[in-house]
């Protein structure tokens, strides 16, 4: 790993991203938005019912963690396309950039992004449903490290699929999040899933980050057994992933798309 | 002796029942403008791509400053840099800034002057805080001859680098490249339509026809070869019969 290579990459996302009121829209829009009208609903739900109260905070939790595991995604995945679509591509691979160069540099704009997003949510949080951020104490660390590696993953996935199968794998970027969210344990717990489903839940990184989530907040403790299973399944789709995206980018170059698809 | 930059051996490079490349050998010594001429679809960029390694070649080998470049492509990357006319920058960045990055990108040292001196021979100093986005076709390519010297690349490789420059600009970048290869002793291998290009840039000539060599040498050689008095017209000769051959 060349870390000139990766803080030189780092500067172009900077210059990117710093400047642009899009983009700075898209990091905090959404994640304001979601927190926002679920937060109120979720509020709402509990004066007409008799819900538990921690329904509110389990679902403020796993808003401002979902944000994590999604900008992580996000972040290498739109820097790619970028870098496509503005057909920048050639200049880079004809650059001496190895390929985890590049996503190491996206991953950590994604790590800055990801903890300003949290910052802003939980700021938010406090102020409007009295949310405590701090309440998921030390293990929010763990939780939130998992969640970023689960993104690496997810993001060098991302890539691999477009550099392979092109412009029509390119709703990927923001659809394989939401393709593994049901099995994720987000917004509900593993039991809830059918028996069938749960299994493939477990073997989902984030349902441990989720489940550990809901643990700390209703008791205060966080069996670390939660972020050590999620870390041991995400090395493995790190080494996955790593592996996939290598197969995808040896036939891009065989098949020359690497190229074709970048012109 | 001089030595060799680029060692290209029995290239082949199909693309499913399509051959892009046929049996391609050829070297380029240190020093040595070599351009690579030929009809649209002759094999030229798929040439260059895979000599950069972006494209796997089917057969045979390529060897860049004695690196394979399929095996082992990084240290001689850091060694090229590569122009085309149909790459861009990215456009939402100013033009100073793309360089920056590529400077960073490379490890150039003192890369400020570096940047400042190429704005300033490419006439580009007045552009320096334009985004990328909004520069005219010949002052984008231009902008990738900046990109492509920022490093003082030992090999260059260019892919029709004046195409939508004027005649005045093409001059002076044909120019430019020629003092700083004067200078440096870099080694330049360059595809081009435009015959004057090739004949004022380049050492050496291959001309590709269906992936394959069918005429090489100094510019004056192959005008005494076809007994012609321009490139011009041997590149519509031999265009125009190897159509008729193909029929
Ligand atoms: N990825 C690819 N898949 C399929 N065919 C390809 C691919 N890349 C190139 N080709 C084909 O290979 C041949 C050579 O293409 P190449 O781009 O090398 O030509 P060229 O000599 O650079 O032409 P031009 O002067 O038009 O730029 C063409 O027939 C092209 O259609
Ligand atoms: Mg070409």
């Amino acid at each position: 790993m060349n870390f000139r290579t990766v803080r030189a990459l780092m500067i172009k996302y900077w210059f990117v991203w710093s400047r642009s009121t899009f983009r700075m829209l898209d990091i905090f829009f959404w994640p304001v938005m979601d927190l926002l009208v679920w937060g109120f609903l979720s509020v709402y739900m509990l004066k007409i019912s008799n819900a538990v109260p921690a329904a509110v905070t389990f679902l403020i939790g796993a808003i401002i963690l979902w944000n994590v595991l999604f900008r992580a995604q996000q972040v290498i995945a739109v820097s790619y396309l970028d870098d496509l679509w503005c057909r920048n591509l050639l200049n880079i691979f004809a650059a001496p950039i190895r390929p985890y160069e590049y996503v190491a540099s996206a991953w950590l704009m994604g790590l800055l992004q990801s903890t300003v997003v949290v910052c802003v949510l939980g700021t938010i949080a406090a102020a409007v449903y009295s949310f405590k951020l701090t309440a998921l104490g030390y293990g929010f660390i763990f939780l939130y490290a998992n969640l970023m590696l689960m993104g690496w993953s997810l993001g060098l996935l991302t890539i691999g699929l477009i550099l392979r199968w092109g412009p029509p794998a390119e709703a990927l970027a923001w659809a394989l999040p939401f393709l593994i969210q049901p099995v994720s344990a987000v917004f509900y717990p593993v039991s809830v899933l059918p028996q069938w489903l749960q299994p493939v839940s477990m073997l989902v990184p984030s349902s441990y980050v989720f489940e550990g989530m809901r643990e700390v907040l209703r008791t205060s403790h966080l069996d670390s057994h939660y972020g050590w299973c999620a870390l041991g399944l995400n090395i493995v789709y790190m080494a996955i992933s790593a592996v996939a995206f290598k197969l995808c980018f040896e036939e891009a170059r065989q098949k020359g798309y690497l190229a074709k698809y970048a012109v | 002796m001089s030595t060799n930059v680029v060692e290209v051996r029995n290239l082949r490079k199909e693309f499913g029942s399509a051959v892009a490349v046929d049996d391609l050998s050829f070297e380029v010594k240190q020093g040595e403008i070599l351009g690579l001429l030929g009809v649209n679809g002759a094999g030229k960029t798929t040439t260059i791509f895979m000599l950069l390694g972006l494209i796997t070649p089917t057969r045979g080998t390529i060897k860049v400053f004695d690196s394979d470049m399929h095996k082992n492509r990084f240290p001689a990357l850091q060694r090229m840099n590569f122009a085309s006319a149909y790459q861009f920058l990215p456009y939402h960045l100013k033009v100073w800034e793309n360089l920056f990055v590529f400077s960073e990108i490379y490890g150039v040292k003192n890369s400020k002057k570096k940047i400042d001196d190429l704005l300033e021979l490419f006439e580009l100093t007045r552009l320096r805080n334009t985004k990328t986005g909004m520069l005219s076709s010949g002052e984008q390519t231009r902008l990738n001859l900046c990109k492509a010297l920022i490093s003082d690349p030992d090999l260059l490789l260019l892919d029709e680098p004046t195409a939508s420059l004027d005649p005045d600009m093409a001059d002076k970048a044909r120019k430019i490249l020629l003092q700083r290869q004067k200078e440096s002793g870099m080694t330049i291998l360059n595809t081009s339509h435009n015959m004057i290009d090739v004949t004022e840039l380049c050492d050496r000539i291959l001309f590709m026809q269906h992936g394959k060599v069918i005429a090489s040498g100094g510019a004056a050689d192959i005008l005494k070869q076809y007994k012609s008095e321009s490139l011009e017209e041997v590149f519509i000769t031999i265009a125009r019969s190897s159509t008729m051959e193909v029929v």
